[in-house]
Parts: structure tokens; sequence; C-alpha cells
């Protein structure tokens, strides 16, 4: 088993209305923000983190660099809904198909992977056909990324 | 000095009697398009800027003449007159092989420099063959893993004539070696070579984060490099203090301009420290900075830079050596503000930033290509870029006359603004005990995240606009660009060299050498003698940084 990544933290808002709002929910969306591979650009990442944050989801954070291993395991860990993946340097078609092998192979089916990054138009198909749920490419609002988890994630109890 | 005054003052009545008299009536007939107007940096700017403006600036001590002191109209007598900047195109993908051909092609079409973009696993000091180096090899730059790789990168490229410009920062030590000992082989001289490594490991940690080791042993191996070259390759750059990273993780024209500068200072301060003579090695140094959309507020940034650093140079560490004062910075067109929407425009934004690196005095440029929010640019997109740069210098007439925007009280004003804005960090980083310090800290890196959202946000809200992404959005796009692709049997390719370089070689020397480096580098004595040894011995990359890893350990980020 991969080496639980030692860098999460977890942002935690909560607002007067936010609550209110949450206490009809079951549960508040969890969802890992990870960087794999050699690539440190973190600004998109960092970005997101804090507008899923305010949007009242519960957000950890991995830091740089860490594996599909690492970063499956870490999921587990945090019996996350959905794991939001940032790549710019241009090996999402080597890690992020990894990624979703290793969460399915730990019985993570519901769990959605979402990427963000510099990422050809002619590998969007492939990769949500290797099951990447969404990419989103540079220019996307972050309100849209709030919508599409709150669209998609499988409700639990 | 009471003439002055009196001066202002009857510009303030001026201006009082213009608003209610001209403006005012206009302004109930017709509101403004908003209530504020931001810069990108999301500072406000003012309807209209008059003498009252730069009523503080005094022309002899704030602007000066060109090649004088403070140099806010630049460094040179002659302006672009004498020479034009730089044509600097950053360039590296693939496989030495396929760089090495595109360098030639830049040459051979005009341009005038070359700049080297490196991969992943060799900005992080790993080798091709890595299993961390899977995906990465040749995807956004080229892939060098040994001396074997240099040789073929600089096949055919006169070192002694061309300058080379390396984009390298946690292994710079390393790639520096490799290039001089290429160079060496060529026959050139090391004292004649020219050139610059960027080497600035500060803003790794602050903004691009491809670090290897810990912060201070990491501002050590950089004073090799300064004491190294200062003794042996005396017209090579050892540094490049970048704020094009710092702006491009989401930093206001300001917080670029603040931090870069106080890196520069971090630098002198540590190269003092090793004992280097302030005017042997500051004149090296040089600084690279971001051109974003703000076409006014870029030009105030640069114009600004210069004044700071000949302040300092002068005010904090008391040299007079013209050499030391002048500030030397190459420009890049900001690859942030491209967008994947309707690429062709992106050729519009490079231009246009391009235009304000030129305004604000830049020694060398690169313009991005208009495909590179999507991949690597192709041999075309490379090609418009550097016709833009073209077309600047010789069809606009820019560079006719020196610092035409000097006297404009907007940017004379911005570029006062951005003065006083600077130093105010500079105080809050010296309080904290230098930019080591306020790094550590994590003060930069927070600064930095909170300007990225609140732009971010700016720009969700429709306040700053983006053309194709929150306005005139097109629901049919034209087709996409054509666009770079990478293969993955480049990883293949290199990892077939590197082995056959690994075969050849005398191990015996290899361990020798690396055993050389680890003993200097615990010993606090300069590594680069022993990199060269060890690099001339081809030993790889990763079996270099191993070795300092071994020493020195790795940096883990804290959490902010």
């Amino acid at each position: 088993m991969a080496k639980y990544v030692r860098h999460c933290v977890t942002f935690t808002v909560f607002t007067k209305n936010q609550s209110s709002e949450l206490s009809m929910e079951s549960r508040k969306i969890r969802v890992l923000v990870a960087k794999p591979g050699l690539d440190g650009h973190d600004r998109g990442a960092k970005v997101i983190a804090r507008a899923l944050r305010d949007a009242g989801m519960e957000v950890i954070y991995t830091g740089l660099r860490q594996t599909p291993e690492m970063i499956a395991a870490a999921a587990l860990q945090e019996d996350v809904d959905a794991v939001g993946v940032s790549i710019l340097s241009g090996a999402h078609n080597t890690l992020c198909p990894r990624i979703v092998e290793l969460l399915r192979q730990q019985g993570m089916d519901d769990c959605l992977v979402l990427l963000g990054g510099i990422v050809p138009q002619e590998d969007v198909a492939k990769l949500k056909a290797e099951g990447i749920a969404e990419v989103f490419l540079p220019g996307t609002s972050t309100e849209d990324i709030v919508k599409f988890l709150r669209e998609n994630v499988k409700p639990r109890n | 000095m009471a003439e002055t005054k009196e001066i202002t003052s009857a510009k303030d009545a001026d201006l009082e009697r213009w608003e209610s008299d001209t403006l005012a009536p206009t302004l109930k007939q017709h509101p403004e398009r908003k209530k504020s107007f931001e810069s990108v940096s999301l500072e406000e700017v003012n309807r209209l800027y008059t003498p009252a403006d730069v009523a503080d600036v005094n022309f002899a001590d704030d602007i000066g003449f060109p090649g004088e002191f403070p140099y806010t109209r630049g460094i040179h007598p002659t302006g672009y007159r004498g020479k034009l900047w730089t044509m600097r195109q950053f360039a590296g993908f693939s496989t030495p092989e396929e760089t090495n051909a595109r360098f030639k092609y830049l040459l051979q079409e005009g341009q005038t420099g070359l700049s080297v973009a490196y991969d992943l696993p060799t900005l992080m000091g790993y080798d091709a063959d890595s299993p961390l180096s899977e995906g990465e090899v040749g995807k956004c730059g080229v892939a060098v893993s040994s001396l074997a790789d240099m040789e073929v990168l600089f096949e055919g490229i006169p070192l002694e004539q061309v300058t080379v410009s390396q984009t390298i920062n946690a292994p710079a030590s390393v790639l520096l070696a490799m290039y001089l000992v290429v160079a060496e082989k060529q026959g050139a001289d090391w004292k004649k070579i020219s050139g610059t490594l960027q080497n600035d490991i500060l803003k790794e940690y602050i903004a691009q984060k491809e670090w290897i080791y810990p912060i201070r042993p990491a501002m050590k191996l950089v004073v090799d490099t300064f004491e190294f070259c200062t003794n042996e390759v005396p017209r090579y750059n050892p540094v490049s203090v970048s704020g094009y990273h710092i702006r491009e993780a989401g930093a206001t024209a300001i917080q670029e301009l603040a931090f870069t500068l106080r890196d520069g200072l971090e630098y002198v301060e540590w190269g003092l420290k090793a004992g280097l003579d302030i005017d042997q090695f500051v004149p090296r140094i040089s600084f690279f900075f971001n051109a974003h959309n703000d076409f006014f507020e870029e030009v105030a940034k640069y114009r600004a830079a210069r004044r700071i650093w000949a302040r300092e140079m002068r005010e904090r560490f008391g040299s007079t050596n013209e050499r030391t004062l002048k500030l030397r910075f190459h420009t890049q067109t900001a690859g942030v503000s491209l967008t994947v929407q309707q690429p062709l425009n992106n050729i519009v934004r490079v231009a246009i930033q391009a235009l304000a690196g030129v305004l604000g005095g830049t020694q060398s440029l690169h313009t991005d290509a208009y495909d590179e929010a999507l991949a690597l640019p192709t041999d075309r997109a490379a090609l418009i870029a550097l016709r833009t740069q073209q077309i600047i210098a010789e069809e606009t007439g820019v560079a006719n006359t020196i610092d035409p925007l000097g006297g404009s009280y907007f940017v004379e004003s911005l570029t006062e603004k951005m003065e006083e804005r600077t130093r105010e960090y500079f105080n809050k980083i010296d309080a904290m005990g230098g930019m080591v310090a306020a790094i550590e800290k994590g003060f930069p890196q927070r600064e930095i995240q909170d300007s990225a959202y609140q732009y971010q946000k700016a720009v969700e809200r429709g306040d700053q606009v983006i053309v194709g992404v929150n306005k005139f959005e097109m629901e049919d796009e034209p087709a996409q660009v054509p666009i770079l692709v990478i293969d993955d049997s480049v990883r293949n390719h290199q990892i077939e060299r590197l082995q056959k370089a690994r075969d050849q070689r005398d191990p015996g020397a290899v361990a020798n050498a690396l055993e050389k480096l680890k003993v200097a580098a615990k010993n606090d004595e300069n590594t680069m003698p022993a990199t060269i040894e060890a690099v001339r011995a081809y030993a790889s990359l990763g079996e270099i940084c191993s070795a300092l890893r071994d020493v020195y350990g790795v940096y883990e980020e804290p959490v902010f």
C-alpha cells in the first residue's frame, strides 16, 4: 500500500447560511484536490480548493508531486466523493487513467475523477472513455466545477 | 520648493474648475461605463492624471536621462537606436535532436539568442529512466539526463558566438557544468562565452515550486555558481532573478516587482556573506519580468524596477559602480493570459504585451506563441511569435526614440506608486529577517495565493474581461489549431542514450567524482569544480543530484 500523503490539510468553512443549508443535506461533498506528476504549477489547484471550500465542500489538498498510488490511498482514507486532478505538464494520459484504475481496484466505483489543466482537445474524449468524469480546460469558471460536483456526486447517507 | 507648491495648487484649481464646468455636466448626461476602473492587478485607475499627480516627482532625481542614475529611462544612452533588444525565443521539447533542429530554424529566421526549456524530469533532477519521469520526458521541454544529451543539443551551434539562456533552477549548477564542458569540447574559451542561467531558486519556493533541496543549501549552490562564474566565466550571468513565475502564479504587478527585487537583494546579501565583491558579481545578476495585459501598469513596472534597483544598490550596499547599479532584464509575455478559446486572439495579446516590454526598455524578449494554452508551440506558431517582435522593431517606429512614455503624467505617477508600494513590501520582508525567512514563514506564497483567488473572482464576476472567455464567447468556435504532440517514445530514445553513456564511461571516475562532490558539499566548499568533474565523467544529472540529496536532504513544503 502506498504511503499516505503527508501534506493533507482539510479546509472546512462553516458560515451561518451554509450551515443551515448543510443541515438539510445528509453529508457534505468531500473532494480531494491532487497534483500528480512532477509539475509544480499549483495556482489552479489552490484556487479550485478554495472555491470548493467557499462553496461549502470539504476539501483535502494533497500537496505537490503525488504518485497515483498516493492519491488513491488518500482518496480512500479520506473517503472522498471526488478527486480533482490538476496537470499542466502534458502527463495526463499516463497519470489520470492510472488514478481511475487504482480507485476502482479499491472499490471506489462512484468516486468521480475530474481533470483540469492544459489538455489538448484530442485527449479529452480518450480520457473520458477511460473513466475521467469531466475535463475542465483553461478559462473554466469555478462555479461550473461546483455545479458539476453538486449535480454528479452520488448522494450517500 | 515654494514655487513648485504654487504651481501644484494652481493646477489643483484648474482641475477643480474642469471637474465642475466641463466634466460634471457630461457625467450627469452620460454616466461612465463603470463606477470604478481597475487594472489587471485590481488597482484603481483614476479618470485623469495631471501635473498634480506628479508634483512629488523630481525630473533630475527621479527620471533623469537614459544611461544615468537612477536609470528610470533606461540603461543605455542610445536606447534601441544603438542596438535592438535580443529576440530570444524560449524553446525546447522532445529529444535534444529535435530541439537542436528548432534552435537552428529560429537562428536562421533571424532570432538573435537562444533560450532552452528543459522538461520536468530535468528541472527536478531526475534522469529519463527514473520511475518518476514516466509520462513527463520531453513533454514541456527538452530532456537532458547527461552530457551526452547536451552535446547533441548544441551540436553545430558555436557557443562562443551565440548567447544561450538556460531555464533551470534546482539543478542549475549541474546544467551549467554540462554547458561549460560542451563549450570546452567545441574549443570555446570560457572567458569569452556569455549567456544566462536562470538559477533563481527563491522564486521556486515562492511560486513555481520546482525545488529539490531545502532552501538554505539551495542558496549555497547558487552562491557557488556566482563565485565560480565571477572567476572562470566572467561574461556569463549566473542568475536571472525572475518575477515571471511569481506573476504567473497569480501575483499582482506590484507583488511581482517587490518580491523579485527583494529576491535580488537577498542574492546580493548571500554573495557578500560568502565574501564576494559586490562590484564583481552584482553586474552579472540579471532579471526576468512578465509582460501582462495591462499596458501602462507593465511599462511603469519596468521603469520602477530600474530606479529601485539602482537606489538599493547605492543606498543599501553603498555601491557607486555603474554596472552594479544598472538593472538589466529579459521579458516574456504572460502565458497565463493566453486562452484556449479563439486561440488566434492570443497573437494580438502577445503583440500588445511585447510592446509594453519594449516601451519599458527590456534587454531581451520572448513572445509567446498563440497555441501555448493548448500545448507546446508548433513551428508555425513559434515563427509568428518571432515575427511579432520583428514587426514591433522594424515597422512601428517605437524603437526610434528613448523611453517615449517618460513624462506621461499617468506613467510617471504609476512608476512612483510602484516604487512606494514595493518599499512597503521591502520593509515587511526586512522586518521578517529577509526573503529566505519570509519564504519560510510562507509570506510571499500566501500573498500570491490571495491575489490569484481575488483575480479569479473578478473574472467570474465579469469585472475583469477576457475576450472569448467571459465576453464575446462563440458557441461554434472555428476548428482547433493544429498542435504539437510529443510522443511517449521520446522516453525510450532518451533512456537508450543514457544507457549507452553509462556503458561507455569509466565507473571508477564517476564514483570518485561523486564522492568528491559529496565531500565538497559536506565541507561547505564550492561544489562547482567537483560537479564539472562528475559531468566530464558522464555522471548523469540524476546521479549528481542524488549525491547532493544525500548530503542536503530534500525540501518539504509546509502547508499554507
